[in-house]
């Protein structure tokens, strides 16, 4: 099929790229433009490795056809990190918590919480678990991941 | 990728009219949380499709002047349960379709493929049954205004002809207007589960609050599609707030469905989620009506 092109926001840099259009995003973001943090876990919709933020909301991105995103706004685990490199609050708090095993899971995981730790609102654990349900970890059993939303949650929201 | 034979893009509802007119074989794809999954699957794979969820015109929530509530197809289930109009007038569906997947299907999830689909254990269907929803449905040759309780033709078939898409589902004043509801779906999982049993029941009350001047109850997966429980609601009609009441409904729904056995469960269980979930949804709606047991 013949290559598309698509313009959109990709990690805060405005990108024009051509895709075919049976592409999606997953392969897009993973395979064309090598951000590796995009991870291809199950490939329907079920695992939430895949997951990035697409105008400020979570969508697995193995079941989000990529020509969708024209003019919208994609936010991957690599759009988290600063200029000089420096990893964000969050990803330090899944270090710290050890909610990191095999770390296939983490930058889905990480993508999911973003709309918990950015929100004015106060989540409960049971509310972060809802969240983040659309995620599966097979190694942490899942008390670690919650104690680093959690925690980045309140930090976030003490000004810390 | 997606192994699909075309797939066509239109820019406008008009537009894809047209191309579902030309095109009448390909599937209308709107959020693609089924259609995309099956054709990684195989099971759709080589098909056409027409790309839909572009569509900024079939997305959104607005009260008419008539205070008719009009949801346009491709809202997804996360905006439908954030939206202050369904937030006010409408909160059971809201917070049936918060029980839909997880949070990123909810996000790409759209109420009218959920109920373009066909499938009896969709999450809005009981919901929008027990709430009597009319649907718009749009041709070239011009709009088609359908009962919602007469769309379902059997299992994933539906009422929509190889021309039309849904391009509006609304609820009467009359439907929502002092009705309170509960939507309770059994599942295996409190998430990423699809429903073993789901069951919607809505109540108006009298004044007094001790009387039941209407209650509707409809079911998912307790029959080859969503379907309403009409003898429960006979019996139900005018009925005493009380004890009884959740016995007087549980024992007519079981006439009106039709369960099977399948691997989440045998007939058996389900006609016995089929009366206890039809108590508790009946007690809770009663309760947030203001009825005292």
């Amino acid at each position: 099929m013949d290559k598309q092109k698509i313009t959109f926001t990709l990690n805060h840099v405005r990108r024009e790229e051509y895709i075919d259009p049976r592409a999606s995003l997953s392969e897009v973001l993973r395979d064309q433009m090598e951000l590796t943090s995009v991870k291809h876990g199950c490939n329907v919709g079920e695992c939430g490795a895949c997951t990035v933020l697409v105008d400020g909301e979570p969508f697995n991105s193995c079941i989000y056809l990529a020509i969708w995103v024209d003019g919208k706004d994609v936010l991957t685990l690599e759009g988290l990190t600063d200029i000089d490199g420096k990893i964000s609050d969050i990803q330090q708090a899944f270090i710290d918590e050890g909610a990191v095993q095999c770390g296939f899971c983490t930058p889905g995981f990480i993508m999911s919480s973003l709309p918990i730790i950015e929100s004015e609102k106060t989540f409960s654990r049971e509310e972060i678990r809802k969240q983040i349900s659309g995620n599966f970890c097979r190694c942490t059993g899942y008390e670690t991941i919650v104690n680093a939303i959690e925690k980045t949650a309140k930090a976030r929201k003490s000004g810390k | 990728m997606y192994d699909f034979e075309k797939i066509y893009q239109p820019r406008t509802v008009a537009e894809a009219l047209q191309m579902k007119a030309d095109h009448p074989k390909a599937l209308i794809l709107a959020g693609g949380s089924d259609i995309l999954i099956k054709t990684r699957e195989g099971k759709l794979a080589g098909s056409s499709v027409i790309s839909i969820y572009g569509l900024n015109e079939l997305r959104g929530i607005c009260l008419e002047e008539d205070g008719t509530i009009l949801i346009r197809p491709l809202t997804s289930f996360s905006h439908i349960t954030a939206n202050p109009i369904i937030r006010k007038y409408l909160p059971t569906l809201g917070e049936a379709v918060d029980q839909v997947g997880g949070p990123q299907i909810r996000n790409i999830g759209t109420i009218g493929g959920n109920i373009c689909n066909g499938v009896t254990s969709a999450d809005s269907a009981s919901t929008l049954k027990a709430y009597d929803a009319v649907l718009e449905i749009t041709s070239l040759d011009g709009v088609r205004i359908l009962p919602y309780s007469e769309f379902n033709l059997g299992p994933g078939k539906v009422d929509l002809h190889p021309n039309e898409i849904l391009t509006g589902i609304r609820i009467l004043k009359d439907s929502y207007q002092d009705t309170f509801g509960e939507y309770i779906k059994y599942a295996q999982r409190s998430a990423m589960d699809i429903a073993t049993l789901g069951c919607s029941v809505n109540v108006r009350l009298s004044a007094d609050k001790k009387t039941v001047q209407r209650l509707r109850i409809a079911f998912g997966v307790a029959a080859p599609t969503p379907i309403r429980a009409f003898s429960a609601e006979k019996a139900a009609n005018q009925a005493k707030v009380d004890e009884n009441l959740m016995e007087t409904v549980a024992s007519n729904a079981v006439l009106d469905v039709n369960p099977r056995t399948s691997w989440r469960a045998t007939k058996e269980f389900r006609i016995q989620l089929i009366t206890e979930l039809a108590r508790r949804a009946t007690r809770s709606s009663v309760e947030k009506a203001g009825g005292k047991f």
